[in-house]
């Protein structure tokens, strides 16, 4: 009996049984719209993930102080140096793979202007950082290039700070308070959204020899350095690690790039969406146990027909093909209504959230679909077995 | 064709053993028309399971066209009732999706007869009972009289050497039950070895030869 007949026959004998049919189809397809949906989700978080590291651009170089890695012990106690405007200056302009850098020194301050106030996290850097980060100056310019060691008491607004204090009013040349420390507008950023950790439109920018002064801090939080686009980022890496070694007489800084970052949250939310399609494969397993449970109302209800087929001449393996194809279609019939129900509900979920990129992996559709037939396959063993092995004499009797 | 000879069939139930069938010898010869008559229990459905490789006996020896059925494998024992044996219920047991030619193709499906020579097969075989207008009838838009038939050509369209019927006209009215054992008649005229098991007297008496058992044996031959 070829493959397409036995399908023909299945879906004949469910097309007898309706209301059974598709409740069973349900049940697969709410396990298989969960599973495409959440891994659809979890996709969705890697991508902007991913997506909002690479803008950062893969030829940066993120230093920070303290070392991260475990070295057994310490010589000399170990001492953490601060990372210093002066170190900052010497990566960038005494290492020649550096193409430019930025300090980021940080904290949190009250803004005010006129009769409201808002908190608002203050980042301490120079020119440079426009570059850097590629930002874009909606009105007025950046702050002013220079001696990073000139403490000037200008201050770059990010686009949602500006419309709170100011509303529709132009905030450029105005005097804001910053704590207790006056400040002069000089720029408003345009709408950027959020980029390393930071919300770029809530937060303000002053010079960063400024913000060391208000915040009373010796050390940078971070210096970003860009490397030519076709640099060697290794050996950038090398030179950075070598230079700040020298001048702190330890190697007591933490190099990350930009790659390094990328893979690992590439990985974690990928083990993060397996999770979420294990979790909503679960589902699945109970759908399986309601098609096992159809199939085993079926088979009591059809032994005339079981009957029937074994004195018409069709073998065990002939019934058990024919119970199991039953499953299988069932299943996978459930397996695609819930791939159409789970794509359909990304489309709304994407309507309604524009900005995130909720996409559906190929490998999720294919392992649902393959999942969804297997379940049928194997939930309909037992059933069809029993039917297979059913003993026609007391199968056809009475009506 | 068929002999049955010192036929057994034991049922244990509980702490007793029951005899459907003691000590049954019985020869069939190709284009024969037995009637197997007597009262319900007298192990007649139990002959025709035997006869049709659905039920195995305990004891005795069965041989269709010399073979000895009762020693051979249960996938041959399968392909035997594929081949040549046509059951005919008192039910008529046709599925209820599948139309008439649907009901009739379904040993060929099992048979692996090819898609196109299945329909024509089945078309001549309704044609053959008189049903070439119910073709895509389904079992409930058919009468009583109509499903036999249908039922009928199910069973010789594989070209079986045995065609057994349990009770045909046991669920039908008068009328129906005359056509369907002209039917019968008339494949038995074609060659058709027939087996027919009945406690109708009327029915009994159009096979050429019959058999009345009681309590498991054969008490009378005609």
């Amino acid at each position: 009996m070829a493959l397409g007949e036995l399908i023909a026959f299945a879906v004949g004998a469910l097309r007898g049984h309706r209301l059974r049919t598709v409740l069973s189809v349900a049940g697969v397809a709410v396990g298989i719209a969960a599973v495409i949906a959440l891994t659809a989700l979890g996709e969705g978080a890697r991508r902007y993930v991913v997506q909002e590291f690479s803008s950062l651009g893969s030829n940066l170089l993120i230093v920070l102080p303290g070392k991260v890695e475990t070295t057994g012990m310490m010589p000399f106690g170990g001492t953490v140096h601060d990372l210093t405007i002066d170190d900052y200056k010497a990566v960038a302009n005494r290492i020649p793979e550096v193409l430019r850098a930025a300090p980021l020194a940080t904290g949190e301050e009250t803004l005010r202007f006129g009769g409201k106030a808002r908190s608002v996290p203050v980042i301490g850097t120079t020119r440079e950082l426009v570059e850097v980060r590629r930002l874009r100056i909606g009105a007025g310019q950046f702050l002013p290039p220079g001696d990073p060691d000139r403490g000037g008491a200008e201050i770059v607004l990010g686009v949602k700070v500006a419309q709170e204090l100011f509303g529709a009013e132009s905030p450029l040349g105005r005097v804001v308070r910053l704590g207790e420390w006056r400040f002069r507008v000089v720029g408003v950023l345009e709408p950027r959204g959020r980029s390393l950790g930071f919300d770029f439109d809530d937060l303000v920018f002053v010079p960063v020899r400024t913000s060391m002064r208000i915040f009373n801090r010796s050390t940078l939080f971070r210096i970003l350095v860009e490397l030519p686009e076709d640099g060697d980022l290794e050996a950038g890496k090398e030179a950075v690690i070598d230079l700040l070694a020298e001048r702190h007489r330890a190697e007591d800084v933490t190099v990350i790039t930009q790659d390094a970052v990328v893979n690992t949250l590439d990985s974690i939310l990928g083990v993060l969406t397996l999770a979420l399609a294990a979790i909503a494969s679960v589902s699945l397993t109970v759908a399986g146990v309601g098609i096992m449970n159809v199939m085993l109302v079926a088979v009591s209800e059809r032994r005339h027909e079981i009957g029937l087929l074994k004195a018409l001449g069709a073998s065990t393996t002939q019934i058990l093909a024919v119970f199991i194809t039953e499953a299988a279609v069932l299943s996978t019939f459930g397996g695609l209504v819930g791939l159409g129900a789970g794509w359909a509900a990304i489309v709304a979920f994407v309507q309604v959230y524009p900005t995130f990129p909720a996409a559906t992996p190929v490998w999720a559709v294919v392992a649902s679909l393959v999942m969804s037939m297997v379940v049928g396959i194997f939930f309909g063993v037992v059933p069809a077995r029993r039917a297979a092995h059913l003993d026609p004499v007391e199968a056809l009797v009475g009506r | 064709m068929i002999a049955l000879r010192d036929l057994w069939r034991t049922y244990h139930v509980g702490d007793s053993d029951v005899h459907a069938m003691r000590d049954v010898t019985l020869e069939i010869a190709k284009g024969d028309y037995l009637a197997v008559m007597g009262p319900s229990g007298s192990g007649k459905s139990t002959l025709l399971n035997i006869l049709g490789c659905l039920d195995r006996p305990t004891s005795g020896s069965y041989t269709f066209n010399g073979r000895d059925v009762g020693e051979i494998s249960d996938t041959d024992r399968t392909k035997l009732r594929q081949t040549e044996i046509g059951f005919v219920f008192q039910f008529f047991h046709l599925l209820p999706r599948l139309t008439a030619q649907g009901n009739v193709e379904l040993p060929m499906l099992f048979a692996g007869v090819a898609r196109a020579e299945r329909r024509r097969r089945a078309l001549d075989a309704l044609e053959a009972v008189g049903l070439t207008d119910r073709v895509h009838h389904r079992p409930d838009q058919l009468s009583g009289g109509q499903c036999q038939r249908v039922a009928i050509a199910r069973a010789v369209v594989m070209e079986p050497g045995l065609l057994l019927a349990d009770e045909p006209t046991g669920n039908l009215d008068r009328a129906a039950a005359v056509e369907v054992m002209e039917l019968l008649d008339a494949m038995n005229a074609d060659g058709q070895t027939v087996v027919l098991v009945t406690h109708d007297p009327e029915v009994g008496a159009r096979a050429r030869s019959a058999v009345r058992m009681d309590d498991g044996e054969i008490v009378e031959r005609r």
